[in-house]
């Protein structure tokens, strides 16, 4: 009963957050740049939050991650941090030789106003950056957004600093695949080349942060879209942006910047939100649907079919980041299961009426807030109980007091692996998700049957 | 890999012994540019006074700082877990512009009331500092209001390194001693406090067994397992013994000053240094009957492991580690204890290690040992590859690197869930080596092996 001092009665909080869902911008700055190859992540502020972004990703994906900070101290905080980062730049190419350096800003340097389109222009200047390298950046301070808007942010640094556009097409498609896992990105991937088409997907961190054992430390793993294939996304002959707290800010630039038309779409959880991402890429490549994908479908189809009796009118409490909620959201209700409690850590308005909108048929009342916390949460749980609980690891405080079947989802997960290897997007990562809502609901059903309920067959 | 060129700044904090000589450069900043493993004065500040139980933690700044520090470190509570929450006010753009004054009131006035704590830590983060909140007329208001002490904790992570922020949660743990003045007639028999002990799983409860074994009182263990009222009746200890040395020598010496109470400093890591730990209290008492107690307690549990450690000693012997950890008093134990189960430290390294602490150890370590401070991970693998070390000793960031070269990985930091502390730890702790070093699981990908053959001929 760890969360014993959780009350049931709500009151209004505006000072305080308790038990966050979300985490601060530079981390998912931190996780878009990982899927650059030969990039080095780089925090510019104190040395303290590189350390715990690191961790935390380490923790998630237990594989060794890599960041440098400008290390700031008492100095740099009074008189800005630009000859920290100056230096940092030039100490970073020297020893660790990364292509890319991607630079992020904490709540510190932003605060004291560093400016890192200026920076970065004198780095340049003073020659700091070899030929043939390069640095990117993003503005993220993390008294605003989240995490999720971090990585959107890092993302559009990278449109920004990197994609140009020549007289020459170069027929592949663009796709941002949005705050997912590496196997996720990984999936997304394969779904478009099952379809035949050639893509530049960036940020990719398969092969980054899933990648296989070889018994060698690479600080530059192999994965992670390149530095040629960044600069040719101006010349592509489309953008599918999947998510639009993630990727909308990336793909609206390169429309800008480079005149690349993008289409702007839910992540591809579940069947809906999947047969939308298979025909915008079948619309905009004009290519028809192999049978490989059919059959996917199908049998993520056939599973749900076989196993409805066991999801409707369940009812299921999420939380988590705003894209994945919105899609997670709509396959739940699709496959008769009642969201009732949606909460996310990330600031915006547009979440709260998305999910009201696609919950508005079901029968029963839906609690949403965005800008939320964990507390809140269970605060909701307690005054009315759900069958399920989706969230990240956090969420097992909950699960266990309440005593509700739980299902770990999103970032981060720091107590059990498996999310950086299998898909949850696409059919077969729909498959998986179903699997685990089967395994969560039916485990609890055989654990609390009495004896002469406890059957062989379900 | 291994020809990792190392920035001029550094070559004066990474020595090998019987090779160098000079003085280790240490305390210092990391380098801008450099993939540091260390973290900040708040995360100092953090992980000492975290394991108060009782106690509110709220974490004023952006929601970050809170987020990363959420129940991270399995310091384990007997009773209540409110330091297991995640308070934080959550600064917001606003609050950067006009400053987060109000909302830390409105903040504080509200957790305590909901939880009704026996003392509040307000942590002030970079941010903080940066907008020039005023945190500590806050925080005399709302003990004024509340009656309980609520105590600002400077620990804005650019003003230094994790060191600056023990000794900030040292200053905030002084405070509770604030209006006391002990009674010396009420001084409890034989007692002691237990400093620097943090309670990962559950260590401070082996430890006080021992004492209570022996007949030594405990008033309060800082901070593991920590209760404010205990901590508070600290000064009616005769003395205080420091294990974790980088964290709380600092109240130590406070200690001493303002009550006199003489400290002593100790490791429960390790045969050697638990019996070692438990005579100096003994001794200190100088009792009969307590050295008594203590020797027989101190035979009887070595009895008891001694037959498995030995054995595990026959299967290590020989095999090679490199150590990197926070604190340098930590290394010194580990080096002793690893020595014990028959093996040979290579590399060794510290976040926080002094001057003096490095002297230390370029005596107590083998020659050739390549000794460290603040490394880099890419750094550190470069001595493991160079030091063809079979097993690594280190925190989070290391344990990933240490498997993808196929290298065995024990953690001594935070992330471990059993004791390592005392008699009984130190067979865990054999047990766990054994088992990572001599594990099946490094066959399954013969590239280890070209990389021991490559690495062979640059050696240092
Ligand atoms: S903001 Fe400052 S206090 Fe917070 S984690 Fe970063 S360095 Fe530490
Ligand atoms: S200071 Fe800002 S960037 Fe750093 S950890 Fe805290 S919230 Fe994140």
């Amino acid at each position: 009963m760890l969360l014993r001092h959780t009350p049931t009665e709500i009151k209004e909080r505006s000072a305080l957050s308790i038990n966050p869902a979300k985490t601060c911008q530079p981390i998912g700055a931190m996780y878009a740049a990982l899927g650059v190859k030969g990039c080095l992540p780089h925090s510019h502020g104190s040395q303290g939050c590189c350390a715990y972004h690191r961790s935390t990703l380490t923790r998630h994906y237990k594989e060794p991650v890599m960041a440098a900070t400008s290390s700031f101290t008492e100095g740099s905080s009074v008189f800005g941090g630009q000859s920290n980062l100056v230096q940092a730049i030039d100490n970073i190419f020297t020893i660790y030789n990364p292509e890319v350096i991607a630079v992020h800003t904490t709540c510190l340097s932003e605060t004291i106003g560093d400016d890192l389109t200026q920076i970065t222009r004198k780095a340049h200047e003073e020659g700091k950056v070899p030929a043939g390298k390069h640095i990117i950046y993003a503005s993220t301070p993390s008294y605003v957004g989240s995490h999720v808007t971090g990585f959107a942010n890092m993302v559009k640094g990278m449109v920004n600093c990197l994609s140009e556009k020549t007289e020459v097409k170069n027929g592949k498609m663009n796709i941002i695949p949005g705050y997912v896992e590496p196997s996720d990105m990984e999936e997304i991937k394969r779904i478009a080349s099952e379809m035949g088409i050639s893509t530049i997907m960036f940020p990719d961190t398969s092969n980054v942060l899933n990648g296989p054992q070889t018994g060698r430390y690479h600080m530059f793993p192999r994965g992670g879209v390149s530095v040629e294939d960044l600069k040719s996304t101006g010349d592509s002959m489309a953008t599918i942006a999947l998510g639009k707290t993630a990727s909308s800010a990336a793909a609206l630039a390169l429309e800008t910047k480079c005149g690349v038309k993008c289409d702007i779409l839910d992540l591809p959880i579940g069947l809906h939100g999947t047969d939308r991402y298979v025909d915008a890429l079948r619309k905009m490549a004009c290519v028809s649907v192999p049978d490989s994908i059919n059959r996917d479908r199908g049998q993520l189809v056939d599973v749900i079919t076989d196993m409805h009796q066991y999801f409707y009118g369940k009812k299921v409490a999420i939380a988590g980041d705003p894209d994945q909620l919105i899609a997670l959201t709509e396959f739940l209700v699709s496959i008769d299961m009642y969201p009732v409690h949606v909460v996310t850590g990330t600031p915006g308005k547009q979440f709260e009426k998305t999910i009201l909108d696609l919950t508005k048929h079901l029968p029963v009342k839906v609690n949403v807030k965005s800008h939320s916390d964990l507390f809140m949460l269970h605060q909701w749980i307690k005054n009315e109980p759900v069958d399920l609980l989706i969230a990240n690891t956090y969420g097992k405080y909950i699960a266990r007091d309440e005593d509700i079947p739980f299902i770990r989802y999103g970032f981060p997960i720091l107590d059990r692996v498996g999310h950086s290897y299998f898909p949850t997007v696409g059919y077969k990562g729909g498959l998986r998700l179903v699997e685990k809502i089967l395994d969560a609901i039916l485990e609890r059903k055989d654990r609390d049957a009495p004896e002469e309920n406890f059957e062989l067959v379900m | 890999m291994t020809d990792i060129s190392i920035l001029d700044e550094r070559k004066k904090q990474i020595f090998t012994k019987g090779n160098d000589d000079f003085e280790m450069k240490c305390e210092s900043q990391s380098v801008s540019g450099s993939v540091s493993q260390r973290a900040c004065v708040f995360c100092g500040s953090r992980v000492v006074l975290y394991p108060i139980a009782d106690a509110l933690h709220l974490v004023h700044g952006p929601i970050g700082c809170a987020a990363y520090t959420w129940d991270i470190r399995g310091a384990l509570s007997s009773g209540p877990q409110l330091h297991r929450l995640s308070f934080s006010t959550d600064l917001r753009e606003t609050n950067v512009i006009f400053g987060g004054e109000k909302k830390l009131y409105a903040a504080l006035t509200q957790l305590i009331e909901m939880y009704k704590p026996k003392a509040a830590f307000v942590y002030a983060t970079c941010i903080v500092g940066v907008i020039g909140d005023d945190v500590d007329s806050i925080c005399r208001k709302v003990t004024e209001e509340t009656g309980i002490p609520v105590i600002p904790v400077h620990s804005e992570g650019f003003k230094g390194t994790k060191k600056d922020g023990y000794a900030a949660a040292c200053q905030a743990l002084f405070t509770l001693f604030d209006n006391f003045s002990p009674n010396m007639d009420e001084k409890p028999k034989f007692a002691i406090n237990i400093l620097g002990e943090f309670n990962i799983g559950g260590e401070a409860w082996i430890i006080k067994e021992y004492y209570r074994r022996m007949g030594v009182n405990i008033i309060s263990v800082m901070t593991g397992d920590g209760r404010v009222d205990d901590i508070r009746n600290a000064p009616l200890a005769s003395l205080n013994v420091v294990q974790c040395s980088g964290s709380m020598t600092g109240l130590a010496k406070m200690m001493k000053e303002k009550f006199g109470i003489p400290y002593i400093q100790v490791s429960y890591f390790g045969v050697e240094d638990t019996a070692k730990a438990l005579y100096d209290v003994a001794e200190f008492f100088g009792d009969a009957e307590l050295l008594k107690n203590t020797s027989e307690m101190i035979k009887a549990e070595i009895a008891e492991i001694h037959p498995e450690v030995l054995s595990i000693r026959r299967q290590l012997e020989g095999r090679k580690a490199a150590v990197y950890v926070g604190g340098a008093f930590k290394a010194f134990s580990l080096l002793k204890a690893l020595k014990n189960i028959g093996m040979d430290v290579v590399v060794i390294g510290s976040q926080t290690g002094a001057k003096e602490d490095y002297k230390t150890l370029k005596e107590i370590c083998d020659p050739g040992t390549i000794i460290v401070d603040d490394a880099s991970s890419l750094e550190l693998a470069k001595f493991i590859i160079e030091k063809k070390a079979d097993l690594v000793i280190g925190g989070v960031k290391e344990r990933p690197i240490a498997y993808k070269m196929g290298i065995g990985f024990c953690d001594h930091n935070h992330e471990r869930k059993i004791p390592l502390a005392g008699f009984e730890g130190m067979l865990h702790f054999a047990r766990e080596v054994r088992n990572t070093v001599l594990s099946p699981v490094w066959k399954l990908f013969p590239a280890r092996n070209e990389v021991k053959k490559e690495s062979s001929g640059k050696a240092a």
